[in-house]
């Protein structure tokens, strides 16, 4: 009996063996995606039990975990919430959005670049707490474009050129995320309730998600970069500039400049035709050198492309097969073209960063509980959409814009600004008032901040409701904010 | 030329002594950390809880060298450890449920149980002093089995719990009568196949170069298919019923050696179960669990979802490769965290690497029980240690396969870990029944002044042969009733006198170079 009893044991070692493999298979192979599960509320007790790591900005946490004498032993607290909420996101009961999403791994010590401390933890017998993250946030930015921005519906996004780095993003209406983080499902439920239905959607990040805009004038300056790049074009080549445009396959739609007037002549210089905004000759433009041409630049300049920051971008998109009348139209940022702010401070950096698109980015720099660094981000090239020449002439143009065209209400003394007005008509409807975009670059000669806004509704606080009037001054005041330190 | 030298054989007692230590060391200290983690001071019955394991720890040993002392020295260290594990996690569980809200106090009750078996266990090493003894109740043991199996279908005493029909009440005391039915069935397999090995290994037609049995011989293989099979259907319990046929393939194969049994024996389960699967629900549902666990629909299922399975997978993730420590998970948010899903407990605060660990412990106490099976003389003990062995480990596999997603969950316990009194006792006798198999397989040949048997062998083969005569005592009487003549039952009680024919297939022949001898007047 002694040879089946050897087979019965082999046997007993195979079960046993399938046994150990089962249980690796879900604790080591699956436990990520079980951990991740919606249903899981066990990773709701245990996070939320947990010291998570701060959000820092400039030194001061925004977002950072209290011990509070409750069944989860922490409370996340948000400073000057609605604020910074665009950036944080809050980190509720059920859901986490924003940064506390994006680097939730690094918040509550479970990320892989935090694998050294948590080994140190094993074996010291000390509690794991969350890493901290650092933003490229400038306080003085973030501040002067809310209060810019105050009472109004918008978005403004401040990059810097040189790096990527984010120095702005702010949403409004806003909302407390306090509010939403609160222990008690009945309240957190109740606010969150009341914020979607709230009809200013105070829960979109307008900076890089919601509903995307429709860029109006501002996208005059991808027409622009395409026009140049194709080396037919300087700031005096002389171009057709109607009063009106017959939309080509349409018996009487036609296109006109903005106010209805002429644009200053037959022709005019290519120069001109950006300082007043002209329609005509652009779309003109766009028609003879095709929609390729003008989709192929827009996505140099990132259209189309995911991107991280790392909360995730909605990529901003250029029509997929418009006719000719519809790329005539796109040409001046209106049809189906639709873009993030962020999308267009990313225009305005590479122009002024020499044609070289910096990837933007919210994270400076990831400690460990331990607050040593456990990465930083290091700038990197996104793309290179425009040649350098193209970039230097690009400025000078919209240097002039400010200087002398629509982008006055930009104007600093003492720094050169270069900049871009924008109009976006939002419906056929009448009696819609059209959102107001400017995107700009300062100073001139040493960029160091790019910024985007745009003002929903702008028509409803300017007499013409232009870009001018209503989001340039906006631009005006962050850029001051930058520069004033 | 040899020279004689007197040589101390090892019993392997003092080894054991540092093992119970280690054993106790890791129950208090889990229990200890329990208490620390959660709420920063040592549990308040510490001291009791201590006391007692140490107490079953000392009792054990002591009776272990008294009246076993050439037993395995693994056995009640690794038992003594899982025991201890388990009652740590149990009490640990009750803290959880109460702070939830439901005031649970399972684990004074399971230490009473742990104080109980380990009684047991000493009751079974002191009272049976030879294990073949038992062979002598072989259809006592059996008629004793079916009715505890049948017990709990009894109107007015069988109790149906979470859809199985496995508990018998009587006041305010419910028992499990499944579990102490494993014991008395495996002493029943033993004795009925040590006397009809022969007759069922016959060969019968070969088919595809499987040697088949004779058709004729089927029969006992076709009760105990019935009888599992019953027991699925009107208990409502696959798991027990899974343990039951698996008990009895197993040592029919270590029996007859015949791979045959095995495979005629699947086809007729698998086939059984599909019917089963197809006529009642709650088989089906086990299945769809098994396969959609993460499917919302299953998930969020009222009754027969997967919710209860997923929720311990979600433990065991949580767990990982370290666990969350002592107290610092949260095992006591899957339902019946402390029996049926003890297992997710325990590697959600101890983690893959505890889990494995205590894999291990299971298994090396499954592959001791085998090992005394090879090593113990008498055919009857080899059936019966292996059959004992092998029902923990598929105990085991079938409950940590079952919250692992290996395969469907079925209703077992975790032998030693699960709360329950009936479980815990039970297993405790199987160790009690092992080491008392143990001691005799390790027993150098020269123990006992030159007898080669113990007394008390030489008793009932001495009542055995004179049975014939018509002298014996009445037990052996019963069996020659029933058994047919007393040679036929008694001749291969010590495998010997055997028919040589009938050994050929003992082809490593370990079992025949310890032939006893039995002194005959």
């Amino acid at each position: 009996m002694n040879a089946p009893l050897r087979r019965l044991s082999v046997l007993v070692i195979v079960m046993f063996v399938a046994l150990m493999g089962g249980a690796t298979w879900v604790q080591y192979f699956q436990a990520s995606s079980l951990n991740a599960d919606s249903r899981n509320v066990r990773t709701l007790y245990r996070d939320h039990g947990q010291d998570r790591g701060p959000i820092v900005v400039a030194g001061e946490p925004v977002a950072f975990s209290e011990p509070v004498d409750d069944p989860f032993g922490f409370q996340r607290v948000y400073a000057d919430g609605p604020l910074y909420a665009p950036v944080t996101g809050w980190y509720g009961l059920y859901q986490a959005t924003g940064m506390e999403r994006a680097a939730h791994t690094v918040l509550n010590g479970t990320d892989d670049s935090l694998l050294l401390s948590r080994v140190r933890t094993l074996f010291t017998g000390a509690e794991q707490g969350g890493g901290s993250v650092e933003l490229t946030i400038d306080p003085a930015a973030q501040q002067a474009a809310w209060d810019a921005l105050d009472g109004r519906r918008g978005a403004a996004v401040a990059i810097d050129p040189r790096t990527g780095a984010i120095l702005a993003m702010v949403s409004r209406p806003s909302y407390d995320p306090n509010a939403l983080a609160a222990h008690s499902s009945a309240d957190a439920d109740a606010a969150y309730t009341a914020l979607l239905e709230d009809e200013g959607d105070p829960l979109f990040n307008r900076t890089i998600g919601g509903n995307l805009y429709a860029p109006g004038s501002t996208f005059k300056l991808i027409d622009l970069a395409m026009l140049l790049e194709t080396g037919d074009y300087d700031p005096e080549t002389e171009i057709e500039a109607p009063t009106e445009y017959l939309l080509p396959g349409t018996q009487d739609t036609m296109l006109r400049n903005p106010g209805g007037g002429t644009c200053g002549g037959e022709t005019v210089t290519l120069e001109y035709a950006l300082q007043v905004s002209c329609n005509t000759p652009f779309a003109m433009l766009a028609v003879e050198h095709g929609d390729d041409a003008l989709r192929e630049q827009a996505e140099a300049f990132g259209f189309g492309e995911p991107l991280d920051v790392p909360m995730s971008v909605t990529p901003s998109r250029f029509p997929a097969d418009p006719d000719p009348a519809q790329t005539a139209m796109s040409a001046i940022g209106q049809f189906d073209v639709r873009v993030t702010p962020l999308q267009m401070a990313m225009v305005s950096a590479a122009v002024a960063n020499d044609g070289d698109l910096m990837r933007p980015y919210l994270i400076a720099t990831e400690r460990g509980p331990d607050l040593q660094v456990t990465a930083r981000t290091e700038p990197e090239v996104f793309a290179e959409p425009i040649s350098a020449s193209t970039a230097a002439t690009m400025r000078d143009l919209m240097v002039n814009v400010v200087a002398n065209g629509t982008g006055s209400p930009a104007q600093i003394s003492g720094v050169q600004v270069a900049g871009k007005t924008g109009t976006a008509e939002t419906g056929s409807a009448e009696d819609v008032a059209p959102d107001a975009w400017f995107t700009a670059f300062a100073p001139a000669d040493d960029p160091q901040i790019a910024v985007a806004v745009v003002v929903e509704d702008g028509g409803a606080y300017g007499e013409e409701g232009t870009g001018a009037s209503v989001a340039a001054p906006v631009a005006r005041q962050i850029i001051q904010a930058v520069l004033a330190e | 030329m040899a020279t004689v030298a007197p040589s101390r054989i090892r019993t392997g007692r003092a080894a054991e002594v540092w093992l119970l230590l280690l054993a106790v060391a890791l129950g208090v200290g889990g229990y200890a950390l329990v208490g620390l983690n959660t709420g920063d001071a040592l549990p308040e019955d510490f001291g009791r809880y201590a006391l007692i394991l140490a107490a079953v720890a000392v009792v054990l040993h002591l009776v272990v060298r008294w009246r076993a002392r050439y037993a395995d020295p693994l056995l009640v260290p690794l038992v003594l450890a899982l025991n201890g594990i388990g009652l740590a996690m149990i009490h640990r569980i009750d803290i959880g449920m109460t702070a939830r809200g439901i005031p649970f106090a399972a684990g004074p009750r399971q230490l009473m149980w742990t104080a109980l078996g380990a009684v047991l266990a000493a009751a079974v090493i002191i009272a049976l002093r030879d294990h073949r003894t038992l062979r002598r109740y072989t259809f006592t043991a059996m008629v004793a089995g079916l009715v505890l199996l049948v017990l709990p279908m009894t109107p007015g005493l069988g109790v149906n719990r979470n859809g199985a029909q496995l508990w018998i009440e009587v006041g305010p005391l419910s028992f499990q009568p499944a579990e102490i039915a494993k014991i008395l069935l495996a002493i029943f397999f033993a004795g009925y196949l040590v006397t009809n090995r022969d007759v069922l290994t016959l060969a019968g037609p070969k088919i595809l170069g499987l040697q088949l049995p004779r058709v004729r011989d089927l029969g006992p293989l076709l009760l105990a298919w019935a009888v599992a099979i019953g027991v699925l259907v009107f208990e409502r319990d696959l798991g027990t019923s899974l343990l039951f046929f698996g008990l009895f393939v197993a040592m029919l194969y270590v029996a007859t050696e015949r791979a045959s049994w095995i495979i005629i024996g699947l086809l007729m389960f698998a086939a059984g179960a599909l019917l089963a699967v197809n006529l009642f629900g709650h088989v089906a549902d086990r299945f769809d669990i098994w396969l959609n666990a993460l499917d919302n629909e299953i998930y969020n299922r009222e009754f027969g979802g997967s919710g209860q399975l997923v929720r311990g997978l979600f433990g065991l993730a949580l767990g990982g490769l370290m666990g969350a420590g002592w107290g610092e998970g949260f095992p006591h948010l899957t339902t019946h965290a402390n029996s049926d899903f003890i297992v997710s407990a325990l590697g959600e605060e101890l983690g893959l690497t505890g889990l494995i660990a205590i894999l291990l412990i299971y298994l090396v106490l499954a592959q001791r029980g085998l090992r005394m099976a090879i090593g113990v003389r008498d055919g009857f003990g080899k059936l019966l240690a292996s059959g004992l062995a092998f029902t923990l480990a598929f105990q085991c596999f079938v409950v940590v396969g079952g919250v692992t997603r290996l395969i469907p969950l079925t209703g077992l316990t975790m032998p030693f870990m699960a709360a329950g009194g009936s479980s815990l006792v039970a297993n405790w006798i199987i160790i009690g029944l092992l080491v008392r198999i143990s001691d005799s397989s390790r027993r150098p040949a020269a123990e006992g002044g030159g007898e080669v048997v113990g007394a008390e062998t030489a008793r009932i083969a001495l009542s055995a042969q004179n049975e014939g005569t018509g002298e014996g005592p009445d037990g052996a009487g019963r069996l020659r009733r029933r058994g047919g003549t007393p040679a036929a039952v008694y001749d291969t009680a010590d495998d010997v006198p055997r028919v040589p024919a009938n050994d050929a297939h003992d082809q490593d022949g370990d079992d025949d170079q310890h032939t006893e001898v039995v002194q005959r007047p």
